[in-house]
């Protein structure tokens, strides 16, 4: 059942402290609402559990892309055009930028912002492991001031995540230190745009005399939140490359993670197919 | 359930003419420019940001209609496909449309066409990369998705983006 708009409010105070005031003022009351690709459409299929939302959409505090020597810092109202329109994060942060160019369509591409992917917390949302692998921190702004958090743990269950509810993310930060990795991504999904992923997987790497000396990886669509594969990283750590690590690899990938059947695939072909991408990863690394 | 505001005047330039509104926040442009604004070429398709029928130009910038409050177009300058013919004068990505058998049920046909003058603003030689890319958001179900590419070209070689 379609919803009624005269059934909801939505304000648009026009700036950050405008914003954090109101949900200072009513705590979990109030739903942010940036470009709406998420929220308008729970909104149209009449499931959107909130009555009163607040716009940030195009507030400049939550806006551009910083780059300083140590560190990237992405306002979480940056949409993923600006994403992967920028030079840094396109040459830098490839990862996070094809993922970027994944999600949904272009149309989606100019409404949809980061900030707003990490909060809609889909386990299948394809930047997430971008992010796990990058090690991203997490700028958090309220009325009591902010505060900066990892990445890695802010999803805590299915749609959980370490956010009070006075709270918006202002930032996401990336550190400067991946030259020389080797950077490798793959969304498998009916088709690239639009289609939500059923399998998707992030890794840097890095082999130094033939040993791989750093490892990252991390998949969406595989458990209830995006996840590192820390198992997997650590067998393949100080190993050389060669089929016998492949073969590990790709077990323990797909043995660590926690799939579900569900509309887009089915848990065994999800083990299956993160093993194998596990393995296309370290063959690359590997040459 | 807290009582909600009523609606609220929004000012925006559409298709290049200063035009206010009377409008809830929350409703969705799709349904103020087809139902207050009598501009019914913009379609609904999907209502779920999956197809592409709504799509019209926020800002310069690709969006589905279907996704946006109202409120997020205060301002701003909104061009649908009624913006696009110059009177009797079709676009020439229209032309190309209507040459290239490109529509067909003519549905999803608005949203292609205003996609492509999207794509073709920004890349004015598009490859055959780049229109199916441009075009991958708005789903046809009938034309069959070549002549429409075809279209794109066409329009493309007789220099729109130029």
């Amino acid at each position: 059942m379609r919803s009624h708009p005269a059934e909801y409010e939505l304000v648009a105070p026009g700036s950050l402290q405008g914003v954090v005031t109101l949900l200072a003022g009513e705590p979990g009351t109030w739903l942010p609402i940036a470009g709406g690709t998420d929220v308008m459409v729970q909104y149209a299929a009449g499931t959107l559990g909130a009555r009163r939302l607040v716009s940030i959409w195009n507030l400049p505090e939550l806006g551009g892309i910083e780059v300083s020597a140590e560190e990237v810092r992405i306002g979480a109202g940056c949409t993923y055009s600006e994403l992967c329109g920028h030079e840094v994060v396109a040459r830098e942060f490839s990862l996070l930028a094809a993922a970027a160019g994944w999600t949904g369509s272009i149309a989606n591409q100019n409404r949809g912002t980061l900030g707003g992917n990490i909060v809609n917390a889909s386990p299948a949302a394809d930047s997430l492991p971008a992010l796990l692998v990058y090690e991203a921190e997490l700028i958090l702004v309220s009325a009591r001031g902010e505060r900066r958090v990892p990445y890695v743990g802010f999803h805590i269950g299915y749609k959980k995540m370490g956010l009070a509810p006075d709270e918006l993310i202002r930032a996401v930060c990336l550190p400067r230190r991946y030259a020389g990795y080797v950077a490798y991504s793959r969304k498998v999904g009916a088709r690239n745009a639009q289609a939500i992923s059923k399998v998707c997987v992030a890794a840097l790497g890095k082999v130094t005399g033939g040993v791989v000396e750093d490892v990252r990886i991390a998949a969406g669509s595989v458990a209830p939140v995006p996840v590192r594969l820390v198992e997997t990283e650590r067998v393949v750590r100080g190993r050389g490359v060669d089929s016998e690590l492949l073969a590990l690899a790709r077990k323990t990938a797909a043995g660590e993670i926690r799939p579900i059947d569900d509309i887009r695939s089915n848990a065994g072909y999800r083990a299956t197919v993160t093993g194998n991408l596990v393995r296309e990863f370290l063959g690359r690394l590997g040459r | 359930m807290s009582p909600a505001r009523g609606p609220v005047e929004i000012k925006l330039t559409l298709n290049g003419a200063a035009c206010s509104v009377d409008a809830y926040p929350m409703e969705r442009l799709l349904d103020v420019l087809r139902h207050q604004l009598g501009l019914t070429g913009t379609k609904e398709g999907c209502g779920e940001g999956e197809c592409g029928s709504c799509s019209v130009l926020m800002d310069g910038k690709l969006v589905n209609s279907c996704l946006v409050p109202v409120l997020h177009a205060e301002g701003a300058k909104v061009v649908t496909i009624e913006g696009l013919a110059q009177g009797e004068q079709l676009h020439a990505l229209q032309q190309a449309f209507l040459e290239c058998g490109g529509a067909q049920c003519g549905i999803c046909t608005p949203g292609m066409i205003v996609a492509a003058s999207h794509l073709l603003s920004r890349t004015a030689a598009p490859t055959l990369a780049d229109i199916r890319e441009g075009l991958a958001g708005n789903l046809c179900r009938c034309t069959g998705y070549i002549q429409i590419i075809e279209a794109v070209a066409e329009a493309a070689r007789r220099g729109v983006g130029r």
